[in-house]
């Protein structure tokens, strides 16, 4: 469903993302993880459009799509969220949804009947009247899922939608995303909070320092040792048990990686 | 939260602006609701460029300058009908819009820097008028008087301002339409947030121009509509300052983004301005109160004076929402 090949996006001096490959298939719920400032939002708004790149592919549904404007990508079906949420906070919550839905119907009434389905889904029914500006952090966040959401998408890139919720909030959003998925909606994440990652993904890329340092199932991945380097530093990853360092994930493209760490 | 306006609103102010004329017969009520109207009109225009869209212009006055000049042309050098004006005037805006839109989008100019731009855009067409030929220089045109319908001009005021009343139903009618559409919503998102609009897959560009082709249209229908109606423009005249100042105005003071906001602020600052005018004879004290009021409405009612209505409305709401079952809120 998506390619993504060699894709470097330079800033200034940064190589904020570097040379990054990754592939989501069909149906998948994939995450991407890594430390703070490894490059994780670049990455997501270089593969939307938001960001010219410096260097590689963005494959979506077999189309080449780098380089294409932003909408006309959100058009294809690939449809990001925002780590700081960005509603329209003047309107309400049920208009905020609506201008999505307005992407798949033209007529306001299919459109408001859509946008209230979505509101439904995401538990948002409740609050449809209350603009966006007073909503809470955990409101915020599942506004942009279901603004999202109602555009009627084949693959959700959701940036952070967890940070700042508390454990039961985080739990009910889980239950949503696994939802959307069994709709048949391919999903790209990136997340902090590891036990969601863990128990939604099927599939992990992690990224430091803007480069792939390893991928594979979750279980394989956060018993590898670049991982726990990148996440802990090089003590604690000499101080896990020899086991976690066989565990078979295929590390990734650079072996020096980070060495400037 | 934003609850469409009931029926009987639109019906019973259309009323009393039908009957307006026959209440008030004289000279200088018609040419108050004349000039109210037009103003409402032209709010109208900038308040679905910068109150629906978000797209602040201070250089509104270019496109009503545009369908002023282009009416006025091709009825005075070529021998269109004046009628025909109308339609040319809404094209030679749209025109204006989309040159205005296309060039400052395109180099990515918003905010501030997108009002500035058209600042400089309406003095530019104001200069370009001055020194061409065919727009009759620095002299201007004086269309000459021929009082037949036929003609666009008539004996009694009133006529005036009934065509100025169906222009501004239909542009309330734009706005309505605006609110209850796909394409008002789109204009709403990117009012709020364009890189959010743009992530659910809106052009933002290519709404942005579109929403000031129509806003210029609506602008230029107004210019056709001034020269007819004062039989003579110049480039000050056309393409002043001021009066791109009094559209931005009259939809802040009536709220901007609203349907009826334009015309609340046009009603008022006609009343001030005329009945000042003509109840004093100090020069320039209408502009005092004006900006008295002015400065008095920003500060207690930063959303136009709409939201007096809307206040009540909200207060309402709460009572009835807070007497739960029980029916005591009487709305």
């Amino acid at each position: 469903m998506l390619r993504i090949e060699g894709l470097t996006k330079i800033f200034g001096g940064l190589r904020a993302v570097d040379n990054a490959s990754l592939k989501v298939d069909a149906g998948q719920i994939v995450a991407l993880i890594g430390p703070n400032g490894a490059g994780k939002t670049t990455l997501f708004a270089s593969i939307a459009g938001f960001h010219k790149i410096n260097a590689g592919r963005v494959e979506f549904l077999g189309q080449d799509i780098t380089g294409r404007p932003v909408h006309e990508i959100a058009r294809l079906g690939m449809v990001r969220t925002f780590q700081i949420t960005q509603p329209f906070a003047k309107l309400s919550v049920l208009e905020n949804i609506m201008v999505g839905a307005y992407q798949q119907f033209e007529d306001r009434a299919l459109a408001e009947t859509h946008a209230r389905e979505v509101a439904q889904k995401v538990g948002m029914a409740a609050i449809l009247d209350q603009p966006a500006s007073e909503l809470t952090v955990a409101a915020r966040k599942r506004l942009e899922l279901a603004r999202a959401l109602a555009t009627g998408p084949k693959l959700l890139l959701l940036d952070e939608v967890m940070a700042g919720l508390n454990p039961q909030e985080i739990s009910e959003i889980i239950a949503v995303i696994r939802a959307i998925r069994d709709t048949g909606v391919t999903i790209l994440l990136i997340e902090h909070v590891m036990h969601a990652v863990m128990s939604l993904s099927e599939f992990i890329y992690v990224l430091s320092y803007g480069k792939i340092i390893a991928e594979g199932a979750p279980r394989e991945v956060v018993s590898n040792r670049e991982v726990i380097e990148a996440y802990l530093g090089r003590g604690a990853a000499d101080q896990m048990p020899a086991t976690a360092q066989t565990g078979q994930s295929q590390v990734g493209h650079s072996q020096e990686g980070h060495s400037h760490a | 939260m934003n609850k469409s306006i009931p029926l009987w609103v639109h019906l019973l102010l259309l009323a009393v602006a039908i009957i307006f004329p026959f209440v008030l017969p004289s000279a200088f009520w018609v040419n108050f609701g004349v000039l109210a109207l037009f103003y409402a009109f032209i709010g109208q225009s900038w308040n679905i460029a910068g109150g629906f869209a978000g797209q602040l212009s201070f250089g509104h006055v270019a496109f009503l300058g545009a369908g002023a000049y282009a009416s006025t042309i091709v009825q005075m050098r070529f021998g269109w009908n004046p009628w025909l004006g109308l339609p040319v005037a809404a094209l030679a805006g749209a025109a204006a819009g989309w040159m205005v839109a296309a060039m400052s989008f395109r180099a990515g100019l918003k905010g501030s820097y997108f009002a500035l731009i058209t600042l400089a855009f309406a003095e530019v067409f104001r200069i370009v008028a001055n020194s061409i030929e065919i727009t009759g220089g620095g002299l201007g045109m004086l269309i000459p008087m021929k009082q037949t319908a036929a003609n666009f001009q008539f004996a009694d005021r009133r006529v005036f301002y009934y065509i100025m009343l169906a222009l501004t139903v239909v542009s309330i009618a734009i706005a309505v339409w605006l609110k209850a559409s796909r394409f008002g919503a789109r204009l709403a998102a990117i009012r709020e947030n364009e890189d959010s609009a743009m992530a659910l897959g809106i052009n933002v560009y290519s709404e942005k121009v579109k929403v000031m082709m129509l806003s210029g249209a609506i602008a230029g229908v107004g210019g056709c509509f001034f020269a007819q109606y004062f039989l003579y423009i110049d480039p000050t005249i056309a393409f002043g300052t001021d009066k791109s100042v009094e559209m931005l105005l009259v939809s802040m003071i009536g709220g901007a983004g609203t349907v009826y906001g334009p015309l609340i602020g046009a009603v008022l600052l006609a009343l001030v301005s005329e009945v000042t005018r003509a109840m004093f004879t100090i020069q320039g004290l209408s502009l005092v109160i004006y900006g008295t009021l002015l400065v008095i409405i920003i500060a207690f009612l930063p959303n136009g004076l709409v939201d007096l209505f809307k206040r009540r409305e909200k207060r309402q709401l709460g009572r009835l929402s807070s007497g739960a079952s029980s029916k005591t809120g009487d709305a």
